[in-house]
């Protein structure tokens, strides 16, 4: 099947437009497209008639545009017959924004959904979703763009269950500058499921990192969503719901008792190759990391800061997700001593972790990452910044993500988030070193980063 | 795999139960290459005393009943048992238990108790259950999970997650358990699972004692669809 109609249509109508209401989910995914996206919109209503300033077509027969995307949002009842027309019109496939199907119990309208669109092959994602969000192409959320907080374009591909959490995981991922390449929000993915996307998005030259939010999967569906992970050349990140199991029944074996359905997801998943975030911020920083570097780099680690605490700390977290960090040989302490300001070369510990203090210069961060990036003794540096500390400029950030072009060893960095110090910031993001806002979320990256993959 | 057909008439006798009685099931895993203690079923107070002899004191007594799934619950196990009359006294008390059926008589065998178990679960079909065994399975709750069919590194991977790992590497002086011995009976083990799909819905080896002569299942269940 092919899916680029979902992510990248040149035209789309959307049918069920209304003219009593802005706010209707049609309404909003017509005005948005038609204002702020480059693909043709053509709005569709039995009445006819104009809204604002477009006409509306009063069937997708009478479109004279061959469409990519049909963009559904009419009451349950008439989706089927819906499909059935986008069909005969020729249409690649169809979004179904409206929900009353299986969620509220009426299998039999979603049966008949399916039978209208399996007929002919036609792909359709949803019912009861949200459907795609790709930056600078198609945009079908219903909700208003001056409401959300939208990532910029770039290379994760996430693949939502769940509408609201896919909304939530976009606000954090533009709060931490990752780029997105599809968000696409599968509802009650009647046709449309996980695996197909897992397809999709690993042949997608756009797309570097997969994540799904899933909430379960049909009877033997994990097997083969596993599997298929285990061939994908790109890192495949998941976060499940259903941890805490409700009502446990009396269970006959110690292995059923043991083998709870989240634990059994979780080592098969780790088996063959899968992330598993246990929540939201383990996702964002993986995604973060793994969008940066896709090739697992390994587990030592040097950590550079200008506080002792910071080191501490992060050693601790290092430690607790299987990091290492190594005491560096005598050899390497001896040429880092060597580079180091007269006033800083006295007072830094320079064992690992490496603590440059607080009288260090930006030329001592410098000088330090460099010569970490040219040893074999560490595999990625996780780099604790304190933009308060009065050497440093603005200008690290970039300086030392530089260091990484020029080496390619692994960097990840620790800076906290605030307005005050977006240029710092943007100093990594921009040239693709990840940069956390927490020392977790920095141990976090270096773990995924040093993760090995479908072993 | 070894002995298919076999395996199946053992599943197929067994299905009306529920589930397959130690016995059995221990024949099942033995017929697939896994090993088990040296045992017999005594039905009569005369046998109990010629298959002792024949495996040799101390031995291990357990009930066998159709109507009891956990023998320790009914006190229907009996270890170190290292002579005649004690063996006597035993085969009495489990002869008022309910559904008995007989009692298994066994070598007692030692190393470090593992449990050694299966799943077929819905969504990803059968899995493979390692962990710190025993009948404190379920308090330490230290066991690793995987998909089956198992390759040779997905064993030592899932020895990295156990907390109890060190116990098998030879903790206090005690000789390192067979690891390799290990990793074979979790490939059969996951081979067999995966031949029984269709049948199996959880299976219990516990203890499987590891030591460093190899791995032996002492305790075996298997519940049936």
């Amino acid at each position: 099947m092919d899916f680029s109609s979902f992510f990248r249509p040149e035209t789309v109508a959307v049918i069920g437009v209304s003219y009593s209401s802005d706010q209707h989910p049609a309404n909003v995914i017509f005005s948005k497209n038609l204002l702020r996206y480059p693909a043709r919109i053509f709005p569709v209503n039995p009445k006819g008639g104009e809204l604002l300033g477009q006409e509306v077509f009063s069937s997708i027969s009478k479109i004279p545009e061959a469409i990519d995307l049909a963009v559904i949002a009419v009451r349950a009842d008439l989706v089927p017959l819906i499909i059935s027309e986008c069909i005969k019109a020729g249409v690649k496939g169809a979004i179904v924004i409206s929900g009353g199907f299986a969620e509220v119990g009426r299998h039999d309208l979603q049966d008949a959904l399916i039978k209208a669109a399996s007929k002919d092959n036609f792909p359709v994602i949803g019912p009861n979703c949200l459907g795609s969000f790709c930056p600078g192409f198609i945009d079908t959320f219903f909700l208003p763009s001056e409401r959300v907080v939208q990532p910029p374009s770039g290379n994760v591909a996430i693949i939502s269950q769940s509408g609201g959490i896919l909304v939530d995981l976009l606000v954090k991922f533009a709060d931490e500058g990752i780029g997105i390449s599809s968000a696409i929000s599968i509802g009650n993915k009647a046709l449309i499921r996980e695996i197909q996307l897992l397809e999709h998005f690993s042949h997608d030259p756009e797309t570097d990192v997969i994540a799904f939010y899933i909430e379960g999967f049909k009877e033997n569906e994990g097997r083969h969503f596993v599997k298929k992970a285990a061939l994908c050349p790109k890192p495949v990140v998941v976060i499940k719901s259903g941890k805490t199991e409700q009502g446990s029944r009396a269970v006959s074996s110690h292995t059923a008792s043991l083998a709870g359905d989240y634990k059994v997801f979780e080592g098969v998943c780790k088996q063959h190759g899968i992330f598993v975030a246990q929540d939201e911020f383990e996702l964002v920083n993986y995604c973060e990391a793994l969008s940066c570097y896709s090739e697992s780099s390994g587990r030592k680690i040097g950590v550079v800061s200008a506080s002792g605490g910071h080191g501490a700390l992060s050693v601790d977290a290092c430690t607790h997700h299987g990091l290492e960090v190594p005491v560096l040989s005598e050899t390497l302490q001896k040429e880092l001593k060597e580079v180091l300001s007269e006033n800083v070369k006295s007072i830094a510990s320079i064992g690992n972790p490496i603590d440059l203090t607080g009288s260090a210069k930006e030329y001592d961060f410098v000088q330090t990452v460099e010569i970490l990036s040219g040893s074999d003794e560490i595999d990625c540096i996780l780099l604790l910044i304190l933009p308060y500390v009065p050497g440093i400029s603005s200008d690290l950030g970039a300086r030392v993500s530089l260091i990484y072009r020029k080496f390619g060893k692994p960097l990840v960095a620790y800076v906290p988030h605030v307005d005050k110090y977006r240029m710092l910031i943007e100093g990594f993001e921009l040239n693709k070193v990840p940069v956390s806002s927490s020392i977790e979320g920095a141990v976090l990256m270096a773990k995924a980063i040093g993760t090995k993959r479908n072993a | 795999m070894r002995n298919k057909k076999r395996i199946e008439e053992i599943l197929h006798k067994s299905k009306e139960n529920g589930w397959v009685l130690e016995p059995d099931a221990k024949k099942i895993f033995s017929l697939a290459g896994i090993a088990v203690p040296k045992y017999n079923v005594a039905h009569t107070l005369d046998e109990t005393v010629s298959i002792a002899n024949k495996i040799g004191f101390p031995v291990v007594a357990k009930i066998v009943s159709t109507e009891i799934i956990h023998k320790t619950e009914y006190d229907g196990v009996a270890v170190g048992i290292a002579s005649q009359d004690e063996l006597e006294t035993i085969f009495e008390r489990f002869q008022a238990l309910p559904g008995f059926a007989g009692m298994l008589i066994e070598e007692m065998v030692k190393g470090v108790e593992l449990i050694v178990g299966a799943k077929n679960d819905t969504q990803f079909g059968p899995v493979v259950l390692l962990g710190i065994g025993g009948t404190g399975v379920e308090i330490y709750q230290d066991s690793s999970i995987r998909m089956a069919p198992l390759a040779h590194n997905d064993v030592s991977a899932m020895l990295d997650e156990l907390k109890g790992k060190k116990l098998l590497y030879g903790y206090r002086g005690k000789p390192a358990a067979d690891i390799g011995a290990l990793a074979r009976t979790l490939v059969i083990f996951s081979k067999i699972i995966m031949h029984i799909e269709n049948s199996f819905e959880s299976i219990d080896i516990n203890p499987l004692f590891c030591n460093e002569g190899g791995c032996i299942a002492a305790d075996a269940r298997i519940i049936l669809k």
